[in-house]
Protein backbone atom coordinates (compact mmCIF):
# COMPACT_ATOMS: atom_id res chain seq x y z
CA UNK A 1 0.00 0.00 0.00
CA UNK A 2 1.63 3.20 -1.18
CA UNK A 3 0.42 6.49 0.25
CA UNK A 4 1.71 9.96 0.98
CA UNK A 5 0.82 12.96 3.10
CA UNK A 6 -0.50 15.93 1.14
CA UNK A 7 -2.10 19.31 1.59
CA UNK A 8 -5.44 20.23 0.07
CA UNK A 9 -4.96 23.45 -1.89
CA UNK A 10 -8.44 23.87 -3.33
CA UNK A 11 -10.54 23.10 -6.38
CA UNK A 12 -10.52 24.20 -9.99
CA UNK A 13 -11.40 22.85 -13.42
CA UNK A 14 -9.35 21.32 -16.21
CA UNK A 15 -10.21 21.12 -19.92
CA UNK A 16 -9.84 17.74 -21.55
CA UNK A 17 -8.81 17.05 -25.15
CA UNK A 18 -12.43 17.07 -26.28
CA UNK A 19 -13.25 20.30 -24.45
CA UNK A 20 -14.85 18.50 -21.53
CA UNK A 21 -14.40 20.33 -18.23
CA UNK A 22 -13.33 18.14 -15.32
CA UNK A 23 -13.65 19.34 -11.73
CA UNK A 24 -10.41 18.67 -9.89
CA UNK A 25 -8.98 19.05 -6.40
CA UNK A 26 -5.41 20.26 -6.21
CA UNK A 27 -3.30 18.43 -3.62
CA UNK A 28 0.22 19.56 -2.89
CA UNK A 29 2.68 16.85 -1.94
CA UNK A 30 5.61 18.24 -0.01
CA UNK A 31 8.55 15.84 0.30
CA UNK A 32 7.56 12.90 2.48
CA UNK A 33 10.49 11.65 4.53
CA UNK A 34 10.73 8.15 5.94
CA UNK A 35 11.07 8.82 9.67
CA UNK A 36 11.06 5.20 10.80
CA UNK A 37 10.47 1.77 9.38
CA UNK A 38 8.92 -1.13 11.25
CA UNK A 39 9.60 -4.75 10.44
CA UNK A 40 8.04 -8.10 11.08
CA UNK A 41 10.88 -9.18 13.38
CA UNK A 42 11.06 -6.15 15.64
CA UNK A 43 7.49 -4.87 15.67
CA UNK A 44 5.37 -7.78 14.51
CA UNK A 45 4.24 -6.01 11.34
CA UNK A 46 5.79 -4.12 8.43
CA UNK A 47 5.20 -0.40 8.09
CA UNK A 48 6.86 2.93 7.44
CA UNK A 49 6.35 6.20 9.29
CA UNK A 50 6.20 9.14 6.93
CA UNK A 51 6.73 12.73 7.99
CA UNK A 52 5.90 15.88 6.06
CA UNK A 53 6.25 19.67 6.44
CA UNK A 54 9.32 20.71 8.42
CA UNK A 55 8.93 22.24 11.83
CA UNK A 56 11.36 24.28 13.90
CA UNK A 57 13.31 22.13 16.35
CA UNK A 58 12.68 24.75 19.06
CA UNK A 59 8.92 24.33 18.64
CA UNK A 60 8.65 20.65 19.49
CA UNK A 61 8.80 18.77 22.78
CA UNK A 62 11.76 16.50 23.45
CA UNK A 63 9.72 13.28 23.25
CA UNK A 64 8.38 14.36 19.86
CA UNK A 65 11.83 15.39 18.61
CA UNK A 66 13.22 12.05 19.75
CA UNK A 67 11.35 10.29 16.94
CA UNK A 68 13.54 11.98 14.36
CA UNK A 69 16.88 10.21 14.33
CA UNK A 70 20.20 11.85 13.52
CA UNK A 71 20.11 15.38 12.13
CA UNK A 72 16.63 15.00 10.61
CA UNK A 73 14.43 18.05 11.20
CA UNK A 74 11.12 17.42 12.99
CA UNK A 75 8.03 17.19 10.81
CA UNK A 76 4.58 18.53 11.49
CA UNK A 77 2.62 15.52 10.25
CA UNK A 78 3.43 11.91 10.98
CA UNK A 79 1.56 9.01 9.41
CA UNK A 80 2.24 5.32 9.65
CA UNK A 81 1.50 3.33 6.52
CA UNK A 82 1.35 -0.46 6.67
CA UNK A 83 3.08 -2.65 4.07
CA UNK A 84 4.63 0.20 2.11
CA UNK A 85 5.34 -1.34 -1.29
CA UNK A 86 8.28 0.85 -2.21
CA UNK A 87 11.81 -0.03 -1.15
CA UNK A 88 13.03 2.59 1.27
CA UNK A 89 15.38 3.36 4.13
CA UNK A 90 15.06 5.86 6.95
CA UNK A 91 15.81 9.32 5.58
CA UNK A 92 14.55 8.63 2.05
CA UNK A 93 12.19 11.14 0.53
CA UNK A 94 9.14 10.69 -1.71
CA UNK A 95 7.27 13.19 -3.85
CA UNK A 96 4.40 13.27 -6.36
CA UNK A 97 6.26 11.01 -8.81
CA UNK A 98 4.99 8.10 -6.68
CA UNK A 99 1.55 8.62 -8.23
CA UNK A 100 2.91 8.71 -11.77
CA UNK A 101 1.56 5.31 -12.78
CA UNK A 102 -1.61 5.32 -10.66
CA UNK A 103 -5.02 5.76 -12.22
CA UNK A 104 -7.12 5.87 -9.08
CA UNK A 105 -6.45 6.93 -5.51
CA UNK A 106 -8.26 7.02 -2.19
CA UNK A 107 -8.09 10.24 -0.19
CA UNK A 108 -8.46 10.38 3.59
CA UNK A 109 -9.08 13.66 5.37
CA UNK A 110 -10.90 15.36 8.21
CA UNK A 111 -14.28 16.73 7.14
CA UNK A 112 -15.33 20.31 7.74
CA UNK A 113 -17.01 20.85 11.11
CA UNK A 114 -20.73 21.47 10.66
CA UNK A 115 -21.67 22.08 14.33
CA UNK A 116 -24.92 20.82 15.80
CA UNK A 117 -27.16 19.56 13.01
CA UNK A 118 -30.59 18.03 12.83
CA UNK A 119 -31.33 14.51 11.86
CA UNK A 120 -32.15 15.30 8.21
CA UNK A 121 -28.75 16.77 7.43
CA UNK A 122 -26.77 14.49 9.74
CA UNK A 123 -28.32 11.13 8.94
CA UNK A 124 -30.27 11.81 5.74
CA UNK A 125 -33.66 11.25 7.37
CA UNK A 126 -36.50 12.05 5.04
CA UNK A 127 -38.55 14.39 7.28
CA UNK A 128 -42.24 15.06 6.84
CA UNK A 129 -44.41 17.14 4.54
CA UNK A 130 -44.07 20.88 4.69
CA UNK A 131 -47.72 21.61 3.92
CA UNK A 132 -51.19 20.04 3.71
CA UNK A 133 -51.75 20.23 7.45
CA UNK A 134 -48.58 18.37 8.33
CA UNK A 135 -47.17 19.16 11.74
CA UNK A 136 -44.17 16.89 11.26
CA UNK A 137 -41.40 18.64 9.36
CA UNK A 138 -37.79 17.94 10.33
CA UNK A 139 -38.10 15.91 13.54
CA UNK A 140 -36.56 12.50 14.04
CA UNK A 141 -39.86 10.75 14.88
CA UNK A 142 -39.94 7.57 16.92
CA UNK A 143 -36.68 6.52 18.58
CA UNK A 144 -37.70 3.05 19.66
CA UNK A 145 -40.24 0.59 21.00
CA UNK A 146 -42.61 0.92 24.00
CA UNK A 147 -42.86 -1.25 27.11
CA UNK A 148 -40.03 -3.47 26.01
CA UNK A 149 -37.19 -2.48 26.16
CA UNK A 150 -38.65 0.72 27.59
CA UNK A 151 -35.47 2.65 26.80
CA UNK A 152 -33.77 4.09 23.73
CA UNK A 153 -31.19 1.74 22.24
CA UNK A 154 -27.60 2.90 22.19
CA UNK A 155 -26.38 4.21 18.87
CA UNK A 156 -29.81 5.45 17.75
CA UNK A 157 -29.37 8.15 15.11
CA UNK A 158 -30.19 11.56 16.56
CA UNK A 159 -29.29 15.22 16.14
CA UNK A 160 -25.88 16.32 17.33
CA UNK A 161 -22.48 17.43 16.31
CA UNK A 162 -21.62 16.76 12.70
CA UNK A 163 -18.38 16.85 10.76
CA UNK A 164 -14.80 17.12 11.93
CA UNK A 165 -14.29 13.39 11.54
CA UNK A 166 -11.99 11.22 9.48
CA UNK A 167 -13.50 10.28 6.13
CA UNK A 168 -12.20 8.28 3.19
CA UNK A 169 -13.25 8.96 -0.38
CA UNK A 170 -12.47 6.01 -2.62
CA UNK A 171 -11.64 5.60 -6.30
CA UNK A 172 -10.90 9.18 -7.32
CA UNK A 173 -9.29 9.36 -10.74
CA UNK A 174 -5.86 10.94 -11.04
CA UNK A 175 -6.15 13.61 -13.72
CA UNK A 176 -2.59 14.91 -13.70
CA UNK A 177 0.68 14.54 -11.83
CA UNK A 178 2.56 17.83 -12.00
CA UNK A 179 6.11 17.10 -10.92
CA UNK A 180 7.30 20.63 -11.55
CA UNK A 181 4.98 22.06 -8.93
CA UNK A 182 4.81 18.98 -6.76
CA UNK A 183 1.07 18.88 -7.23
CA UNK A 184 -1.53 16.20 -7.84
CA UNK A 185 -4.83 16.85 -9.63
CA UNK A 186 -7.60 14.51 -8.56
CA UNK A 187 -11.07 14.32 -10.09
CA UNK A 188 -13.85 15.35 -7.72
CA UNK A 189 -14.01 16.62 -4.17
CA UNK A 190 -11.94 15.65 -1.17
CA UNK A 191 -12.88 15.95 2.53
CA UNK A 192 -11.59 18.85 4.60
CA UNK A 193 -10.89 22.55 4.43
CA UNK A 194 -8.26 24.22 2.30
CA UNK A 195 -4.73 23.82 3.65
CA UNK A 196 -5.78 20.78 5.68
CA UNK A 197 -3.73 17.59 5.73
CA UNK A 198 -4.91 14.70 3.63
CA UNK A 199 -3.55 11.22 3.08
CA UNK A 200 -3.47 10.12 -0.56
CA UNK A 201 -3.03 6.43 -1.14
CA UNK A 202 -3.36 3.90 -3.91
CA UNK A 203 -7.00 2.96 -4.46
CA UNK A 204 -7.83 -0.26 -2.67
CA UNK A 205 -10.70 -1.32 -4.91
CA UNK A 206 -9.87 0.00 -8.36
CA UNK A 207 -6.80 -0.10 -10.52
CA UNK B 1 -4.66 30.33 -3.94
CA UNK B 2 -1.72 31.24 -6.13
CA UNK B 3 -1.17 27.59 -6.98
CA UNK B 4 -4.71 27.39 -8.34
CA UNK B 5 -4.16 30.50 -10.43
CA UNK B 6 -0.91 29.11 -11.78
CA UNK B 7 -2.61 25.88 -12.83
CA UNK B 8 -5.45 27.79 -14.47
CA UNK B 9 -3.05 30.18 -16.19
CA UNK B 10 -1.67 27.29 -18.23
CA UNK B 11 -5.02 26.81 -19.93
CA UNK B 12 -6.29 30.38 -20.09
CA UNK B 13 -6.13 31.99 -23.50
CA UNK B 14 -5.48 35.69 -23.02
CA UNK B 15 -6.72 36.78 -26.43
CA UNK B 16 -10.16 35.25 -26.05
CA UNK B 17 -12.04 38.08 -24.40
CA UNK B 18 -11.78 40.48 -27.34
CA UNK B 19 -15.45 41.50 -27.13
CA UNK B 20 -17.77 43.12 -24.62
CA UNK B 21 -21.26 42.54 -23.34
CA UNK B 22 -23.78 43.88 -25.85
CA UNK B 23 -21.61 43.13 -28.85
CA UNK B 24 -22.86 40.89 -31.61
CA UNK B 25 -20.25 38.20 -32.06
CA UNK B 26 -19.49 35.23 -34.25
CA UNK B 27 -18.31 32.18 -32.33
CA UNK B 28 -16.19 29.76 -34.35
CA UNK B 29 -16.24 26.38 -32.64
CA UNK B 30 -15.30 22.88 -33.66
CA UNK B 31 -17.86 20.09 -33.81
CA UNK B 32 -17.30 16.42 -34.47
CA UNK B 33 -19.40 14.98 -37.26
CA UNK B 34 -18.87 11.26 -37.31
CA UNK B 35 -15.16 11.07 -37.88
CA UNK B 36 -14.48 14.48 -39.37
CA UNK B 37 -14.16 17.70 -37.48
CA UNK B 38 -15.43 20.99 -38.78
CA UNK B 39 -15.86 24.55 -37.64
CA UNK B 40 -19.35 25.87 -37.07
CA UNK B 41 -20.25 29.51 -36.65
CA UNK B 42 -22.79 30.76 -34.17
CA UNK B 43 -23.73 34.41 -34.34
CA UNK B 44 -25.59 36.28 -31.65
CA UNK B 45 -25.73 38.93 -28.98
CA UNK B 46 -23.53 38.64 -25.88
CA UNK B 47 -25.91 38.78 -22.93
CA UNK B 48 -23.54 38.08 -20.08
CA UNK B 49 -20.08 37.05 -18.99
CA UNK B 50 -20.00 34.88 -15.90
CA UNK B 51 -17.41 33.47 -13.50
CA UNK B 52 -13.70 34.11 -13.42
CA UNK B 53 -10.54 32.24 -14.29
CA UNK B 54 -10.82 29.02 -16.23
CA UNK B 55 -14.55 28.73 -15.51
CA UNK B 56 -15.42 31.96 -17.36
CA UNK B 57 -18.41 31.58 -19.66
CA UNK B 58 -20.19 33.73 -22.20
CA UNK B 59 -23.93 33.65 -22.94
CA UNK B 60 -24.77 34.30 -26.58
CA UNK B 61 -28.38 34.80 -27.71
CA UNK B 62 -29.84 34.70 -31.17
CA UNK B 63 -33.25 34.34 -32.75
CA UNK B 64 -33.43 31.23 -34.88
CA UNK B 65 -36.59 30.70 -36.97
CA UNK B 66 -38.49 32.91 -34.55
CA UNK B 67 -37.31 31.05 -31.49
CA UNK B 68 -34.86 32.54 -29.03
CA UNK B 69 -31.74 30.40 -28.60
CA UNK B 70 -29.11 30.94 -25.94
CA UNK B 71 -25.82 29.09 -25.81
CA UNK B 72 -23.33 29.26 -23.02
CA UNK B 73 -19.74 28.81 -24.16
CA UNK B 74 -16.80 28.19 -21.84
CA UNK B 75 -14.55 31.07 -22.87
CA UNK B 76 -11.28 29.16 -22.68
CA UNK B 77 -12.47 25.91 -24.21
CA UNK B 78 -10.05 24.29 -26.67
CA UNK B 79 -13.08 23.53 -28.86
CA UNK B 80 -13.53 27.21 -29.61
CA UNK B 81 -11.37 28.65 -32.33
CA UNK B 82 -12.09 32.34 -31.97
CA UNK B 83 -14.60 35.08 -31.29
CA UNK B 84 -15.19 37.79 -33.87
CA UNK B 85 -17.00 41.04 -33.15
CA UNK B 86 -19.57 41.77 -35.86
CA UNK B 87 -21.13 44.84 -34.31
CA UNK B 88 -20.17 46.55 -31.06
CA UNK B 89 -23.13 47.44 -28.84
CA UNK B 90 -23.85 50.43 -26.66
CA UNK B 91 -25.22 49.28 -23.35
CA UNK B 92 -25.72 50.54 -19.80
CA UNK B 93 -25.68 47.37 -17.74
CA UNK B 94 -23.50 44.31 -17.22
CA UNK B 95 -26.17 41.68 -17.84
CA UNK B 96 -28.65 42.07 -20.69
CA UNK B 97 -31.27 39.62 -19.48
CA UNK B 98 -34.01 42.19 -20.13
CA UNK B 99 -33.61 41.48 -23.85
CA UNK B 100 -35.32 38.13 -23.31
CA UNK B 101 -38.64 39.81 -22.54
CA UNK B 102 -38.55 42.04 -25.56
CA UNK B 103 -39.66 41.36 -29.11
CA UNK B 104 -38.81 42.92 -32.44
CA UNK B 105 -37.29 46.36 -32.57
CA UNK B 106 -37.28 46.77 -28.80
CA UNK B 107 -35.00 43.77 -28.48
CA UNK B 108 -32.22 45.64 -30.23
CA UNK B 109 -29.04 47.02 -28.76
CA UNK B 110 -27.80 50.31 -30.11
CA UNK B 111 -24.61 50.18 -32.05
CA UNK B 112 -21.60 51.67 -30.35
CA UNK B 113 -19.93 54.23 -32.59
CA UNK B 114 -16.39 54.65 -31.43
CA UNK B 115 -14.26 57.66 -32.28
CA UNK B 116 -11.23 56.95 -34.40
CA UNK B 117 -9.03 57.68 -31.39
CA UNK B 118 -10.71 54.98 -29.34
CA UNK B 119 -10.53 52.47 -32.14
CA UNK B 120 -6.80 52.85 -32.32
CA UNK B 121 -6.54 52.24 -28.60
CA UNK B 122 -8.29 48.91 -29.00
Amino acid sequence: MVGLIGKKIGMTQVFGEDGQLTPVTVIEIEPNVVVASKTEETDGYAAVVLGSVEKKASRVTKPYAGQFKGDMAPRRHLVEIRDFDKECNVGDSFGVEVFGDMRYVDVIGTTKGKGTQGVMKRHNFKGGRKTHGSKFHRENGSTGMAAYPSRVLKGTKMAGRMGGERKTVQNLAVVKVDQERGVLLIRGAVPGTKDSMVLVRMAKKKR
Amino acid sequence: MDMIKAIEAEQIKDDRENFRIGDTVKVYFKIVEGKTERVQVYEGLVLALNNTGIARTVTVRKISYGVGVERIFPLHSPRIEKFEVVRPGKIRRAKLYYIRDRVGKRAKVKELIRSKKDQKAN
